[in-house]
């Protein structure tokens, strides 16, 4: 187990946890009283953390590196899955998957950021940071399952777009706003979840749907808090007020109106207990599905564009308008 | 030996009370050290008489330019941002917002004018940089919704002049969402076949870049502009080389086919008359 800095008092807990289990296994002395006391007081040290997390020990969760990704959730909840490769123009983007997904006969595109689950995949999936082709990949699958009347479901986890030359090159901007532009008429319902880092740009690429949700223990900024404290304070130092200033967790981001639900994790974070997590997941896309699956397309896309056109914080001539 | 002796090459006043466009009699170009006359600087769309260096000029500047007797009308002036969110940084929001519009005379980072342009209607939208560096927020997003939306009831093609290093930090979130919800507006432009031009100025970057300012039916530039979606200088550090020379430069995403043309100052209005006269043609 991996224990982020303000999870410490557990560690100990758990320490004594180990050692009373193995002289349990011993079987000399009758420690059970113990352990069910013990277990008592990591739950409600558990609970007594996570029920006030910052802003920055949020962003620590949403990176936790046992903390599932869209691939793992994919496989959970669907009984099939066939990756689809390729954006057709320049090459297969890893940092972002996509396929035709079975989801209870129900048949979705699933699309997502990936990352990677150790070093070597990390930098195979250049740590989820996608390239113009993952965005156009992503963009064509949603066509194709636009032509099928298949909906979509795209998982958001990613620390930003690549910055990087190439991108450039390749029209990294382009690709984003394309993908907005054509998302926002794409006549199939699109859910959208942040299921790790909600980063800028690019986590918007594929991030604008008729449902957008956030897990609890995940973040959705215009910028990351360490490129914020770099920008405003001129120093790497103030991350921590950079996200509290920035107001970037799910609760935060609900009160605004910005998205549409939080997905409860267990106690502990998604990482503690991927199967129910992922159990979760799948009830609350569901439940979306069902809502959205009987409008017809054209109510739903002008539902999808006033939604995003009410949103913003501003006055007009005195009376404050704002959702 | 002279008694007096320069230590450190370069002017080392420090440059927080410069303006964007220098007054008095004299210009100085930026690029090449030039020093021209000011009215000359003017009289030619205030680029260097002498390199033509394209200096950034503010949305009055451009309505001058391009509507007809520089007459028109300022839409949508009533909206104004609100701190939602109470951010603080080394100052907070509304501080900072106040000093802005001091600073600037200006409400926000953009200004929506409508006039005629060589006799042909349009809706300008058109972005300051003077203005906390041009930043998008919830009042930039707002502005071009209600200007496509002017756009539509009149029937009226839209040019927009972007100039902005990106999102609004101060606005978090709100920031991000202007990306989708403006790019979800230009949808609604496109379903009513009226043309959406747009102009890509010094310099263009970020969330702005990566949501309208690409999406144009006509994307062009003025030379020289600084265009892309990660800054320089994040770039440079994140593949920790320098960067290739004209790299990000509107002739660079001329040549890599993400924009239609570049454009001089001088001819923007006889070229945006000419498209206008065209689409309405079709």
């Amino acid at each position: 187990m991996v224990f982020l800095e303000f999870e410490k008092p557990l560690e100990v807990l758990y320490e004594q946890l180990d050692k009373l289990k193995q002289i349990s296994e011993q079987g000399d002395i009758d420690v059970t009283a113990s352990i069910t006391d013990l277990e008592t007081k990591i739950k409600n040290k558990l609970k007594d953390i996570y029920d006030n997390l910052s802003g920055w020990e949020k962003v620590q969760l949403s990176r936790h590196p046992e903390r599932p990704y869209t691939l793992f959730y994919v496989q959970q909840m669907c009984k099939k899955f066939i990756e689809l490769h390729g954006d057709r123009h320049f090459s297969d983007d890893k940092a972002i998957v996509g396929g035709m997904a079975d989801l209870d006969g129900q048949t979705l595109m699933m699309i997502g950021h990936q990352k990677g689950i150790n070093t070597k995949m990390r930098q195979y999936r250049n740590f989820g940071m996608a390239n113009p082709e993952g965005y156009r990949k992503a963009l064509r699958l949603m066509k194709t399952a636009e032509r099928f009347n298949i909906p979509v479901v795209c998982l958001i986890d990613t620390p930003g777009a690549n910055p990087g030359l190439e991108g450039e090159e390749r029209g990294q901007a382009e690709a984003i706003a394309r993908n907005l532009f054509e998302m926002a008429q794409l006549r199939v319902p699109i859910i959208c979840i942040v299921i790790g880092e909600g980063a800028s740009g690019g986590a918007i690429g594929i991030g604008l749907g008729d449902r957008v949700y956030m897990m609890e223990n995940t973040w959705y900024s215009v910028i990351s808090p360490e490129s914020c404290s770099s920008i405003l304070w001129h120093s790497w130092d103030y991350k921590e007020q950079a996200a509290e200033a920035l107001k970037l967790t799910a609760e935060h981001m609900y009160s605004f109106g910005l998205i549409d639900g939080i997905i409860r994790e267990p106690l502990g974070g998604a990482h503690t207990a991927p199967e129910a997590m992922a159990a979760t997941l799948k009830a609350q896309i569901k439940r979306a599905l069902a809502e959205l699956k009987h409008l017809d397309p054209d109510e739903r896309i002008e539902l999808r564009i006033n939604k995003y056109c009410r949103m913003g914080t501003f006055e007009d001539t005195g009376k404050i308008e704002h959702t | 030996m002279g008694w007096f002796k320069r230590l450190r090459e370069g002017i080392q006043t420090a440059t927080t009370g410069k303006k964007e466009i220098p007054g008095g009699l004299w210009h100085q170009c930026t690029q090449c050290k030039e020093t021209t006359m000011m009215n000359e600087f003017k009289d030619n769309y205030r680029k260097c008489p002498k390199c033509d260096y394209h200096v950034r000029i503010g949305s009055r500047d451009y309505f001058e330019i391009l509507f007809d007797n520089n007459q028109y009308t300022l839409l949508f002036e009533e909206v104004i941002s609100k701190d939602l969110l109470h951010f603080v940084d080394t100052k907070t929001y509304p501080d900072r917002l106040r000093d802005a519009q001091r600073k600037t005379g200006l409400t926000d980072a953009i200004s929506v004018g409508e006039g005629l342009v060589q006799g042909h209607g349009l809706v300008i939208a058109c972005m300051d940089f003077s203005f906390i560096g041009g930043s998008m927020g919830s009042v930039v997003g707002e502005r071009i919704v209600r200007a496509i939306d002017r756009s539509i009831q009149t029937k009226t093609p839209f040019l927009l002049i972007s100039k902005s290093g990106g999102a609004r930090m101060m606005e978090s979130a709100f920031s991000l969402m202007q990306m989708a919800k403006t790019a979800a507006k230009l949808t609604q432009l496109a379903k009513a076949r009226l043309p959406y031009f747009s102009l890509m100025t010094d310099p263009t970057t970020g969330g702005v870049t990566a949501s309208y300012s690409m999406l144009g039916d006509i994307n062009m530039s003025e030379p020289c502009a600084l265009i892309g979606f990660a800054g320089p200088r994040v770039i440079r550090e994140t593949i920790k080389r320098d960067l290739p020379e004209g790299f990000q430069t509107a002739e660079f995403l001329l040549d890599k086919g993400f924009l239609d043309f570049i454009v001089n100052r001088k001819d923007l209005k006889g070229r945006l008359a000419d498209l206008l006269e065209m689409f309405k043609n079709a």
